[in-house]
């Protein structure tokens, strides 16, 4: 907890909840910020994450674009360059990919190739991202990794209602373009206490969720879930797991996972996006140049299969608890 | 709100083509610099006049010098904007300076004319530790916020959904201003275009965008870059004020650029100009345009130079004199020499300038990536140079 919210009024949201409020307190408090995307005006987005905001802030402050997701990111970047703070909306982030240009070539090199003349720093990006929908190759994709690649931009992915507004909050206050990816399947299903108040958690620094003794695992956004249940079946069979949730992927806090690593001397990444060129891999590679010598086991990966996204076979291409398990199993029996 | 559906119903099965609107080119200016039967000549008084000829034949003037400049070798790459130049002159002249400009990379016209100075011009063509875009960027990709230009990025169309969303933010905060947007045939192609004019047009935006329509993409030309007729017809497409005009006769695209700049800003909406012209040089340095067309072809074309044009008509105003022109050029010449000789002998920017600016703030492992290339090269310090030094 951050200091000072301690004390705020909180009150019971889920994580898409979190995400209103936070888009709510961000729009109260300065002027500047414009919510835009594809039927977040009246509507209020496909998810309800925009709810209200157009009655109250008016239709120049949040509205309907046409459906264009490269015109989305094109607009926000113009609006950030002029000193207005855009969140712009992708519905899916399965539709980010027209967009790829105006972040990768656009927004991650403002600031850059002008400089410093210009930025579109108030820029951020919020898309719904993940599996566990039913929702087939184009509705559960996890795309985070193409966006690490990118020098230039933050990306950051909250696993619960109380993260998804604080961050959210940081994002949108943040100097730097944000690529916000929200787990839509436990939009409804994460619940808890979340301040009614103003309150930001710092980008770039992890959470230690539980500590442990014989190894790490980490992960981010919905596969906490996961993760958090494979530790708990752990410890019925007394194994002490350590668990990291990153919450922000670029810049990654690998200070808190090496020092996790240099204490358990084991470390298990795990993510719903494809195993090759998957960000566990990126993960894997630091944390072995930096605890080489504390490590009693290969560093194991636990992700989705390197296909599209099934729809019948689901269940089976998910990293799911038991996956987990099985791999905190062989890495303690390495 | 749906919108209502109030065409016509006929019972006559028939299909439209662009034969249906054939949207015309405004002229004014003839090439003996007398007016077309009938034109009138906007607002352009003598002082102003004098200034965008005095900035076309200067562009003019550093094009030719920094082309040859890069056949001897002291410069990797540039772009000319020659046969142009009107349509740039005359665009730039109608904007007040607090409106943004955001240009492809042939509109270093209008640069000159908000003040850009020739130093400023060399230090970013010779990337040293002068050019405010820290030497990131290949020659021409020039930026400025003091004179709201910005900086130009190598993708194309990329700035035309910006430019939307720039003029939009110019409203909503109440500014008295609006947004000049540049890109060529070419780039109206990508997506971006498209995605850029639908929205200004659907979430009204303060935007005038100018089609500099030259004849070709690197080597393609309009006729294998678009059927329809033309980038104007789009613009009625999507709901947008849209003009054609000579992109050659500075009076024609001054009084439309006038016009758009007044409809932008008073109903709040964006305007399409599409400037008709030619580009007499090569794409760029890179580029040799004999490969795919004819030197009768391009022959026709310097026949209606744009410069030429104006000073014939100015003559006629009796504002003008042919000996004039001699001096101008000549003093621009040592100017721009004597420009280049001292930027190409600045020093680089500093080796730290690698990792400042990609965010606000260095991260940690920025930080560390570069502390180790520094000890690396301190190691082999004979090794490694910046670009351009060295005799590269």
């Amino acid at each position: 907890m951050i200091e000072g919210v301690q004390e705020m009024k909180t009150s019971r949201m889920n994580l898409l909840q979190a995400v209103n409020s936070a888009l709510d307190t961000a729009m109260s408090g300065d002027q500047r910020v414009v919510c835009l995307g594809e039927d977040i005006g009246k509507f209020g987005g496909v998810f309800r994450a925009t709810s209200h905001l157009q009655e109250k802030y008016g239709k120049q402050r949040c509205f309907n674009t046409p459906l264009t997701e490269q015109g989305i990111l094109g607009f926000a970047i113009g609006l950030a360059a002029q000193g207005s703070v855009p969140v712009a909306e992708i519905q899916f982030a399965d539709y980010i990919f027209p967009a790829f240009d105006q972040i990768v070539n656009e927004a991650a090199k403002y600031r850059y190739r002008s400089g410093d003349e210009f930025n579109c720093g108030g820029l951020t990006v919020r898309a719904p991202y993940g599996g566990g929908i039913d929702g087939g190759l184009y509705h559960s994709q996890s795309p985070e990794a193409y966006f690490c690649h990118t020098p230039g931009l933050k990306v950051v992915i909250p696993s619960s209602a109380y993260q998804a507004k604080g961050l959210l909050l940081a994002a949108i206050r943040d100097p730097d373009p944000v690529i916000f990816f929200e787990p839509k399947a436990i939009y409804r299903a994460s619940v808890g206490e979340v301040p009614e108040g103003d309150y930001e958690i710092p980008l770039g620094v992890a959470e230690v969720v539980l500590e442990g003794s014989d190894i790490t695992l980490v992960g981010w956004g919905a596969q906490m879930v996961q993760i958090n249940k494979a530790a708990e079946m752990a410890a019925t069979v007394g194994i002490s797991c350590e668990v990291i949730d990153l919450r922000s992927l670029l810049p990654w806090d690998q200070q808190t996972v090496a020092d996790s690593v240099t204490k358990t001397g084991r470390l298990l990444v795990s993510h719903e996006a494809p195993l090759t060129g998957g960000f566990a891999g990126e993960i894997a590679a630091t944390i072995q140049e930096q605890c080489f010598l504390s490590l009693e086991a290969p560093i194991s990966r636990v992700t989705g299969v390197d296909t599209p996204f099934p729809l019948v076979q689901e269940a089976y291409y998910l990293p799911d608890h038991l996956k987990i398990y099985e791999a905190i199993v062989a890495s303690l029996a390495y | 709100m749906a919108i209502d559906n109030h065409a016509e119903v006929t019972s006559s099965l028939a299909f439209l083509d662009s034969a249906a609107l054939r949207i015309p080119t405004l002229s004014l200016l003839q090439a003996d610099g007398s007016l077309t039967t009938g034109a009138k000549a906007p607002p352009l008084h003598q002082k102003l006049a004098e200034k965008l000829y005095r900035d076309m034949l200067y562009i003019r003037c550093l094009d030719e010098r920094m082309v040859g400049a890069q056949r001897q070798g002291r410069l990797s790459f540039y772009l000319t904007c020659t046969g142009e130049e009107a349509a740039v002159a005359g665009t730039i002249a109608a904007f007040q300076p607090e409106d943004m400009v955001m240009a492809q990379y042939r509109e270093q016209l209008a640069l000159r004319f908000r003040g850009f100075s020739t130093a400023e011009f060399m230090n970013q063509l010779f990337s040293n530790a002068q050019d405010v875009g820290k030497g990131r960027q290949m020659p021409v990709h020039y930026g400025s916020r003091k004179l709201n230009f910005m900086t130009i990025s190598s993708p194309l169309a990329t700035q035309i959904p910006q430019a939307a969303g720039y003029a939009y933010g110019q409203k909503l905060s109440g500014q008295d201003a609006c947004t000049l947007c540049y890109f060529g045939e070419g780039a109206a192609s990508e997506g971006d275009f498209h995605a850029g004019l639908n929205m200004a047009a659907v979430l009204n935006c303060p935007v005038v965008f100018v089609a500099r329509n030259n004849g070709y993409a690197i080597s393609t030309p309009a006729s294998e870059q678009y059927a329809g007729d033309g980038i104007a017809a789009r613009g009625i497409g999507y709901g947008i004020k849209t003009i054609r005009v000579d992109g050659n006769d500075i009076l024609a695209v001054y009084a439309a650029a006038l016009e758009a700049r007044k409809i932008a800003l008073n109903n709040s909406c964006p305007v399409l100009i599409e400037t008709m012209s030619y580009r007499l040089g090569a794409h760029s340095t890179s580029d040799d345009p004999s490969g795919y067309r004819s030197a009768e072809e391009e022959q026709q074309w310097r026949q209606k130079d744009p410069i030429t044009r104006m000073k014939n008509w100015l003559i006629k105003q009796q504002w003008w004199q042919e000996e004039v022109d001699q001096e101008l050029q000549k003093s621009f010449r040592s100017e721009i020499l004597q420009e280049l000789k001292a930027a190409e002998k600045r020093p680089k920017p500093a080796l730290d300038t690698l990792i400042s600016d990609v965010y606000k703030t260095p991260p940690a492992h920025l930080l560390r990536q570069l502390t180790d290339l520094e000890s690396h090269v301190a190691k082999y310090p004979e090794s490694y140079q910046m670009h351009g030094e060295g005799g590269r």
